[in-house]
């Protein structure tokens, strides 16, 4: 057994250990910590599985403003809401470890099945990425090849504001997210507040910048961008816009809006809907990524702020 | 000018994709009065693209295809539409259309603000169930239907709680975990059949699968996504979210999702087992699958029949009305149907199933919608208190009665020729006892139709009292559209070749070009 | 065993875990965890699929098609966390309930 097996043996270990954790675990609170931790462990693995693109979404979108959410809701649950509910029964359970002993069982065959040698697109990738003018097979894939998936789900972050706006309470509406309420002042959250958000746009600058040839691009650092603002809301440094603002709406709608119209003037410059003309593609790809970057860090920053809330509503919060 | 049309069909294919998420985005960013006036522009547009692309399927004798980008599968995505689709495409457009007039008079913004909540949520929310669904009926790669799937599920949930109430709060949360976990389940299984065979595209992947022996990944990736598209179909046993869900919206997002929702995630239940698996392994499914449908369908009937309100009656009957839809699978997968050269054109229990598809979300959406009506007009949807509305609202009634014409199945509505198609095929290939279900299932649907249909027409007892009259016009679109579900009934079979486009029906899982 | 398929056995297991907490757990909060575990096993998985891939030429570790279609469910999965810990703030709010059991009966 070689060293790299035991530091990954122990790693699996680990993270299933927390993983059983977050499901055992008595207290919310305890559980969505595990989680987070949970996550960051999980991006080491995907380091460890030569996806580092991968491990930059993770540790920042999967850990990091998932653990934000949960832990927004964590500390609000009322205590006796746990303590009053009767537990699953015994047949129930029974059954749910059955079908998903029977689940992870039949996964794990075919994961020690699957055809060897593997089928893979990587030579594809590979062959054509040239013709983008990018670096980052990833990016490649994201951005040309597999374009109408990442137009799609830029798409989906904007249904997903409509969606949590919606929820607005009576009289919420065209006012400011309430939820993002800033921590007493002096607290630990408010100093890393102030020191982050300068380092941390400085990093998810870089990482749009360097997704084209290296690591990084539109989510990475529309995701590092959107928790250095989220940290700075929680500092009580910034405020969220209110939802009626016509520029942020704008700001929401620049990247997928942009990306469709570079898209259809592709029908007539390059022959398809989402081709780039190949002389330009490069500066094209480029361009919708920086405006994919303000978009997405500006739907995760909103998703994690809530829906509009009239601003008495806040002595109202449980 | 037909020729045209299909020589375009590529870029027919991209504006229908686009299109609402263009008018999507342009709703959402000048908000107000505009997002119903942009929704209501696009309602025309988008009917009129369906219809052609209808018209280009059926002229060119061929599904339309074009491949994103100019990056060919399996490195790129691919669109597609064969007839199938250009009649999903047709029926989502044409219930769009009707609630979306009937929608105007509940989602107002009110006079003297600039924007409020559930209108600008609504007909945002429209447009992006509009862009979903496009993007469901059009996808070719297994991925890019999963992404689709998930807008469908965003633009989804938040019709069911539009209205602010705690309950339909609940019902939402309840909805969103279950079509999570539905989505997820599928994502895994097109993971899996990525680690097998190296591509995404359906058309690749039956080629591909057909080839070779069976490999095992393949058999647990089709058991995961059927299971995860199930949950969001709201198949029994996995039906439970959908009642408070569909029952707790308002009317016009009722009829969304109860007429086109579910249909989306059943859509691409038939391209896993009849475009993607091989035939064999279909015919193992189809009877695991129409048992449920039996069970969803008898079940369905007799909770329908115990519910004390309008709406969730009209839901529960959703749920047995789904149920008839998987009745498709042994009937068409049967080894007995197959071999029979007649049967190649002949319209049989696939015609059954797509006119099942179309008729239900008419008549279902026009049943909603009428419910809606009477539930506005005497500020309850109680059914035992809903005596002598048949004075009061002749007009809706009529609509509720003729839409159930078409559940129950009776002649001649489009309800009656699909499940008349389906019981021949049952009988054609010897498998009587669907018969036995088809035919309970249309008395239940009776006794439940009767139940509503029998105290409303009651003539004893004063006259109901309207909190507000009913509008005049709002009637007539429900009319219409309960009146397309019945005459679906009326046109000639032979004319429903388009369902057969680019599908070699009665041998399954023949690799697409 | 490699360590790839150490992972995968891994994901594999994260998935039954998942699967079982989304059934079993009381408590919406709780079952939105065990939403996000299943799916970090099925991007696992994945990720062991497109690592797989990756070793067939030099230069690539890994396949960057399912890298990329992970990244895009993460962002996804993030977007549906999101709305659905909102739905569940808002019936908190509404009702102090932090689940949606028990609600049919008022809807009668």
């Amino acid at each position: 057994m070689s060293a790299a097996l035991i530091v990954d043996l122990g790693l699996t270990l680990l993270i299933l250990g927390l993983g059983v954790w977050t499901v055992a675990a008595r207290s919310n609170n305890g559980a969505v910590v595990g989680y987070i931790a949970y996550g960051l462990l999980v991006a080491l693995v995907w380091v460890r599985l030569a996806a580092v693109d991968v491990a930059l979404t993770e540790a920042a979108i999967g850990s990091g403003l998932t653990g934000l959410l949960l832990l927004g809701v964590a500390t609000r649950l009322p205590r006796s809401a746990r303590l009053t509910r009767p537990p699953t029964g015994l047949g129930t359970r029974l059954l749910a470890g059955f079908l998903s002993a029977a689940v992870a069982g039949g996964l794990a065959a075919v994961v020690l099945l699957l055809p060897d040698p593997a089928p893979t697109l990587a030579p594809s990738v590979a062959a054509n990425l040239p013709a983008t003018g990018l670096g980052n097979p990833v990016t490649g894939v994201l951005i040309a090849f597999r374009a109408i998936d990442t137009l799609l789900e830029s798409v989906v972050l904007v249904f997903a504001i409509i969606g949590v706006w919606s929820l607005a309470p009576k009289d919420g509406w065209g006012e400011r997210p309430g939820w993002l309420r800033p921590a007493p002042l002096g607290s630990a959250l408010t100093l890393l507040a102030q020191l982050l958000p300068p380092i941390g746009i400085l990093v998810g600058i870089h990482l749009f910048w360097t997704g084209a040839t290296a690591p990084g691009g539109a989510f990475q650092g529309g995701a590092v961008l959107a928790a250095m603002w989220v940290l700075a809301m929680i500092a009580g440094l910034a405020r969220p816009p209110a939802v009626s603002r016509r520029w942020l709406r704008l700001m929401l709608v620049a990247g997928p809006a942009l990306f469709l119209t570079v898209g259809i003037a592709g029908i007539w410059l390059a022959g398809a809907f989402l081709a780039y003309p190949v002389a330009y593609a490069k500066p094209l790809i480029l361009v919708i990524e920086a405006a994919l970057t303000l978009s997405i860090a500006a739907a995760l920053g909103l998703l994690l702020a809530g829906p509009p809330e009239h601003p008495s509503a806040a002595e109202r919060q449980p | 000018m037909l020729s045209n049309l299909v020589a375009g069909g590529d870029r027919l294919l991209v504006l229908a994709l686009i299109l609402p998420v263009a008018s999507l985005m342009l709703a959402f960013v000048l908000g107000g009065r505009h997002a119903e006036r942009i929704a209501l522009a696009t309602l025309p547009i988008g009917l009129a693209v369906a219809v052609a692309i209808a018209a280009a399927v059926l002229h060119g004798d061929a599904p339309l295809h074009t491949d994103l980008g100019g990056w060919a599968p399996p490195l790129g995505v691919a669109l597609r539409a064969d007839g199938l689709s250009a009649i999903m495409l047709l029926t989502t457009a044409v219930v769009m259309v009707a609630v979306g007039l009937f929608a105007r008079a509940d989602f107002q913004v009110p006079p003297g603000t600039t924007e409020s909540r559930a209108p600008f949520a609504f007909w945002t929310l429209l447009l992006a169930l509009w862009a979903a669904l496009n993007a469901v009926f059009l996808g070719e790669d297994l991925f890019n239907l999963y992404v689709a799937l998930e807008l469908l599920t965003f633009a989804a949930i938040p019709l069911v709680c539009l209205d602010g109430r705690a309950q339909t709060l609940a019902a939402a949360l309840r909805y969103l975990v279950f079509a999570l976990l539905g989505s997820v389940l599928y994502l895994l299984g097109a993971a899996l059949l990525y680690g097998a065979y190296g591509t995404l595209d359906i058309g690749q992947l039956a080629a591909r699968i057909g080839g070779d022996p069976l490999e095992p990944a393949a058999l647990i990736a089709a058991a995961l996504m059927t299971a995860g598209l199930l949950a969001k179909t709201a198949l029994f046993p996995v039906h439970l979210w959908l009642p408070p869900a569909h029952a707790g919206a308002p009317a016009a997002a009722s009829a969304l999702l109860s007429a086109l929702a579910v249909k989306a995630s059943f859509f691409l239940i038939l391209r896993i087992w009849f475009d993607v698996m091989p035939e064999l392994l279909a015919q193992m499914a189809a009877q695991v699958l129409a048992a449920l449908g039996a069970a969803a369908i008898l079940f369905g009937g007799v909770l329908a029949l115990r519910q004390a309100r309008l709406k969730m009656l009209i839901a529960y009957s959703t749920i047995a009305q789904i149920g008839y839809l998987f009745l498709i699978f042994p009937l068409v997968a049967s080894p007995e149907t197959a071999p029979l050269a007649e049967l190649r054109n002949a319209p049989g229990a696939w015609t059954g199933g797509a006119l099942q598809l179309v008729s239900h979300a008419c008549a279902k959406a026009a049943m909603f919608m009428a419910a809606g009506l009477i539930a506005a007009s005497l500020g309850h949807d109680r059914i035992r208190d809903l005596g002598g509305i048949g004075r009061a609202l002749p007009m809706t009634l009529f609509a509720f009665g003729i839409a159930g014409m078409s559940l129950m199945g009776l002649p001649p509505s489009g309800g009656f020729m699909a499940k008349w198609l389906l019981l021949l095929a049952a009988m054609q290939c010897g498998q009587w006892w669907w018969m036995l279900v088809i035919l309970a299932g249309g008395l239940l649907t009776g006794a439940y139709l009767y139940r509503v249909l029998a105290t409303a027409l009651s003539t004893q007892g004063p006259s109901p009292v309207l909190v507000k009259p009913v509008d005049r016009s709002r009637e007539w679109v429900v009319l219409g559209l309960a009146l397309i579900s019945v005459l679906l009934g009326l046109v000639p079979l032979s004319s429903f070749s388009l369902i057969q486009i680019g599908r070699d029906v009665s041998g399954i899982g023949v690799g697409l070009p | 065993m490699s360590s790839v398929t150490l992972f995968g056995l891994c994901g594999a297991a994260l998935v039954g875990l998942g699967l079982y907490g989304l059934i079993v757990l009381p408590g919406a909060l709780r079952r939105i965890i065990a939403f996000n575990l299943l799916g970090s096993g099925v991007f696992l998985l994945f990720g062991v699929i497109a690592r797989r891939g990756g070793g067939v030429i030099a230069g690539t570790g890994s396949d960057p098609v399912p890298q990329a279609l992970i990244i895009t469910g993460l962002v996804v999965a993030f977007a549906a966390t999101a709305l659905a810990v909102a739905l569940l703030r808002r019936l908190l709010q509404e009702t102090g309930r932090d689940d949606w059991d028990e609600d049919e009966r008022s809807d009668r």
